[in-house]
């Protein structure tokens, strides 16, 4: 027969500081678990919404990111008429030759200036990227000296509101509308005429060329076709691994830092854990010895106990769940090694983060609390009951 | 002596308890140490900058180059005296997680870095040699770099495999300059250039300035932004130190993140630290009312709770303290992504800050209660 969970949550709520004290500690660990998994997942899903399936970027070989790339025009042209290139309804095919430059300019409240992704595109840029909807404003008009910036960046940084004006490349740029490009990279970017950004950087080659498939098993055939073109020193990747594979450092950097972390600071929670836990188990020598005595055997003492250590992890873990589940509210931003440029995404929280954290607080709790329940179990009733 | 021998003997009377609580204490103020170094090396690059090198670079950002020419104008200001030429080469060595930097330089790169010593005879090799590199020797330690080695090196922004023979090795003139990095002929990066992509040859990233005097160091800057206003590329001189500052605030929100991280560490070991006071106050309550019939004051149980608890943080923060610097080296040696990696003294005396504020913290409730309690009721207590 198992000794009743009442009695093990009585136990718990009779030591009302010493549970709260062990279970703050524990909460605190947890919360710092979960807000590195928040933060990688959020990385995660920002530079994977990024990209669309069926869109392909090509970029010079051996470069890693756009900033880096260079596509001449004629390249540009031959891949443009490439069949496996999507046609529109207008019968023009589905591509953007995209120019990236950076440009600096100061976020709201800071001494230093990051640097932020400026983006010469075009229409079809727009109807590549469904996600990105127009927020306030209008678009930029072709070969005007317009831009339209995006959530993050109106959100964040100084002089980006409609009306205001943006100097850089020896000339004024108005700001013209914003748009909202969901939970991807592309809110953390200004765009603007790709041939006006060209002419003002003194640009020639673009960064690069974005395409749609006709279909989307056509890919294999392309990137074939591309690798075996002499005129082409260009490769082609589908654009949502493009994405993905620019937040792979930053990415890795979070989860081993975070991972670390948590990993040291939950030795101290354990310990703490482990110290309630043994305490409880010397308090209650006679009650352990009087639960023997009425028949409980050593399997059900040491249940009662793990459970007691099991309950002690759950309600601080639950703690430390509520606690990083507000820090959803908050958003992030930071520069992204690979890329150089500023890129802002949020915590998210997934059913997947829920269920380890909860596994995580459990574990805890579970290891602090086995070594003081197997002494509890291993009691003699006798000398238990003797105990005073 | 009576009080110290009673502190004592309370500290260790529950053995494993007490044992359990150092090695918390331990781990935590250790670790609190760890990240307080990681964010100091995030600060290396500006910590190690020098007042008198200004760095100029085109205004619109780093990934944007300055013409060639611009050199012989910025020498020509009041107050410069020498001008270095650097490009970012972004290589690849093997693997990209193989990441350290390489820079493009002129030959006179090791007349502005005074704190960088090479050996004269390496340096006229390197001169000499086009395709030669002179390697820190931090990097040369970790990847076994040597003289006359070829090293082929992947480029990410200049395309194709680059090979570089190494002709020198330089140290720093002391622990906290940055030996990790690699520099090579500016002319060879050029010339290959001018064959392969005469578009972007004659660019410079951005021009190292040696200015006579530091005091000079806003006024020069201003002379040299002042050649190019209104130009294709205008330009923006700083201090090297704002310079590095810059890079820092790029990632400004990680550093934030890691601060208050080193800060929840304090929290997690305050409340075992803080639990482990109250139970051991909470079953000695009788004691402590014992004590108190005998006449002793409340002060004095306020001196021995706390007393107890100063020493329990004082062994733990020494044994937390005392292993940061061999972890520190450990660490440095397992994941080699900073370029400096020093544990600083101002580290060590946070530290024991940090220790001792858990200790007077954890000790305040339990305290305070042990001098309240009445006689009567503490020795009806039961444990």
């Amino acid at each position: 027969m198992a000794v009743p969970l009442s009695y093990v949550a009585r136990n718990l709520w009779t030591r009302r500081l010493t549970t709260a004290l062990t279970a703050g500690g524990l909460a605190l660990v947890v919360f710092v678990f979960a807000t590195v998994l928040m933060l990688d997942a959020g990385l995660k899903q920002t530079l994977v919404s990024t990209g669309e399936y069926d869109n392909v970027v090509a970029i010079r070989k051996g470069s890693e990111t756009e900033i880096q790339s260079g596509v001449t025009r004629l390249q540009a042209a031959v891949i443009e008429t490439h069949p496996a290139v999507a046609l529109g309804a207008d019968g023009k095919p589905l591509v953007s030759k995209e120019l990236i430059v950076l440009i600096s300019l100061r976020k709201i409240g800071a001494e230093k200036p990051s640097n932020v992704i400026i983006r010469g595109t075009s229409a079809t840029g727009f109807t590549l990227r469904p996600q990105v909807k127009l927020a306030a404003g209008r678009l930029f008009a072709p070969g005007s000296a317009e831009i339209i910036v995006g959530g993050a960046i109106a959100r964040g940084f100084e002089g980006t509101r409609i009306g205001e004006k943006l100097r850089f490349a020896g000339r004024d740029w108005v700001v013209v509308g914003t748009f909202d490009a969901g939970a991807s990279g592309f809110d953390s970017e200004i765009w603007g005429d790709v041939e006006t950004l060209m002419q003002a950087f003194r640009r020639t080659a673009f960064s690069s060329v974005v395409f749609r498939l006709a279909a989307s098993e056509r890919f294999v055939g392309l990137r074939a076709d591309v690798d075996a073109d002499p005129r082409l020193t260009n490769e082609v990747k589908r654009e949502q691994l493009f994405y993905s594979d620019q937040s792979r450092a930053l990415s890795t950097f979070i989860t081993v830092l975070g991972l670390t972390l948590t990993t040291v600071f939950s030795i101290g929670a354990m310990l703490g854990a482990m110290i309630t836990m043994y305490a409880a188990v010397a308090n209650r020598v006679t009650e352990i010895g009087t639960l023997r005595a009425l028949g409980f055997r050593r399997a059900a003492v040491l249940g009662a106990f793990l459970a007691e250590a099991l309950l002690l992890g759950l309600v601080g873990g639950l703690a430390g769940l509520a606690c990083a589940s507000l820090m959803q509210f908050a958003s992030f931003s930071t520069t992204n090694f690979q890329t150089f440029a500023d890129l802002a995404f949020r915590f998210t929280l997934t059913p997947a983060i829920v269920a380890k954290t909860i596994a995580f607080a459990l574990a805890m709790g579970l290891i602090g609390g086995f070594l003081p329940a197997v002494r509890a179990a291993r009691l003699e009733i006798v000398d238990a009951l003797r105990a005073s | 002596m009576f009080l110290l021998k009673l502190v004592y003997k309370n500290a260790f009377r529950h053995r494993l308890r007490t044992l359990l609580t150092l090695a918390g204490l331990a781990i935590a103020v250790l670790a609190f140490g760890l990240l307080r170094t990681v964010v100091d090396a995030w600060y290396a690059g500006a910590a190690a900058a020098s007042g008198t090198r200004l760095i100029t670079r085109n205004a619109i950002s780093l990934a944007t180059f300055l013409p060639l020419h611009y050199e012989s104008r910025i020498r020509g200001v009041e107050g410069v005296t020498r001008v270095v030429r650097s490009n970012w080469f972004g290589g690849i060595y093997q693997e990209p997680k193989n990441f350290f930097p390489q820079f493009a330089v002129s030959d006179n790169y090791f007349e502005l870095y005074p704190e960088f010593i090479l050996p004269a005879a390496e340096l006229s090799a390197w001169v000499r040699d086009r395709k030669g590199c002179i390697v820190g020797r931090g990097l040369a330690e970790q990847y076994g770099f040597k003289v006359g080695d070829v090293l082929p090196i992947r480029g990410t922004i200049y395309p194709g495999t680059w090979e570089f023979v190494v002709r020198g090795i330089f140290d720093g003139a002391d622990s906290t300059k940055i030996t990790r990095q690699m520099v090579f002929h500016w002319d060879y990066l050029n010339e290959t250039l001018r064959k392969t992509a005469p578009r972007r040859a004659d660019a410079v990233g951005l021009f190292i300035v040696g200015i006579d005097n530091i005091d000079n160091a806003a006024a020069v800057a201003t002379g040299i932004d002042a050649l190019f206003t209104n130009s294709l590329a205008e330009t923006l001189t700083e201090t090297e130190q704002a310079f590095q500052l810059g890079f820092v605030a790029m990632s400004d929100q990680i550093v934030a993140a890691i601060r208050i991280v080193s800060y929840v560490v304090i929290l997690i070991i305050l409340a075992v630290m803080a639990n482990t006071m109250a139970m051991s106050a909470r079953e000695r309550t009788s004691e402590y009312a014992t004590l108190k019939a005998l006449g002793y004051g409340p002060l004095f149980l306020a001196v021995l709770i706390v007393g107890e608890s100063l020493l329990i943080c004082a062994l733990g923060g020494a044994i937390g303290i005392a292993a940061t610097v061999p972890t520190a080296l450990a660490f440095k040696k397992m994941v080699n992504i900073f370029p400096v990696f020093m544990v600083s003294a101002q580290t060590l005396w946070a530290q024991a800050a940090c220790a001792a504020t858990v200790a007077l913290a954890a000790a305040v409730v339990p305290a305070t209660r042990a001098a309240r309690v009445r006689i009567v009721e503490g020795l009806r207590a039961i444990g």
